[in-house]
């Protein structure tokens, strides 16, 4: 069941801040998801305070570094039902969790971050799994 | 709202993805909800039945690492009289 907007919005702003798009709708992922070919990243943004309190500064990390993906983009899962669940079909095999974080390239995931490997880590150590996906995919 | 924590006063496994195998040979991969006297309560579970599958347990886990954990139960209870072991996913 989705969070009041006024306690999520916070959670928003702390990722569309770093200039991330965040797409709201089924029209707004595939316009942004059904034919990319450059690295792009798509952070499925969370309510979990266990997971995405680490996940949103290890994010804000990550997206400080040298090489970046060409297109960065956020879900909102419990929230925005249908676009999530969109964006979900674009990671193939990738099980649905949140938060987590895909890296897409060529239409194909190359990279992901599942909350398993985020819960109960720094956000230091999250960060440190995404810049070497982007190191090895991006720029 | 970084390391916002929306539910507070559960233990330190609360909302970790955890490993369980139980006596009656099955494993059970689910994020850790609470223990009880009735047992481990755990949510969005995959389970392993060595009776029912023809890949092996550990490259089942393997593929849940990284895959991600493909659902077959949306809650489960492990009595604590069925628990053999419990471990961290990513350990």
């Amino acid at each position: 069941m989705p969070y009041p907007e006024m306690m999520i919005q916070p959670m928003r702003d702390e990722v569309t801040r770093l200039g991330v798009q965040e797409l709201r709708t089924v029209a707004e992922v595939d316009a942004a998801l059904g034919d990319i070919s450059e690295s792009t990243m798509v952070f499925v943004n969370s309510v979990c305070g266990c997971a995405a309190g680490g996940a949103r500064p290890a994010l804000t990390m990550a997206l400080g570094h040298s090489r970046l993906p060409a297109r960065t983009y956020s879900v909102f899962a419990g929230q925005d039902l249908d676009a999530t669940a969109r964006a979900r079909s674009y990671f193939g095999e990738y099980q649905p969790s949140s938060p987590s974080v895909a890296l897409l390239k060529g239409g194909e995931v190359v990279a992901f971050v599942h909350r398993h490997q985020i819960e109960g880590r720094s956000p230091d150590q999250i960060a440190a799994d995404l810049v070497s996906a982007f190191d090895s995919y991006c720029g | 709202m970084s390391g916002h924590v929306f539910h507070p006063g559960h233990d330190a496994l609360h909302g970790v993805t955890v490993v369980v195998d139980a006596t009656d040979g099955r494993t059970l991969v689910g994020r850790w909800h609470e223990q009880t006297h009735r047992g481990v309560l755990l949510h969005d579970v995959a389970v392993h039945d060595p009776a029912a599958s023809a890949t092996p347990k550990e490259e089942w886990l393997v593929k849940l690492r990284k895959f991600g954990i493909a659902v077959d139960l949306k809650h489960a209870i492990i009595p604590a009289s069925q628990l053999l072991g419990i471990r961290r996913l990513v350990e």
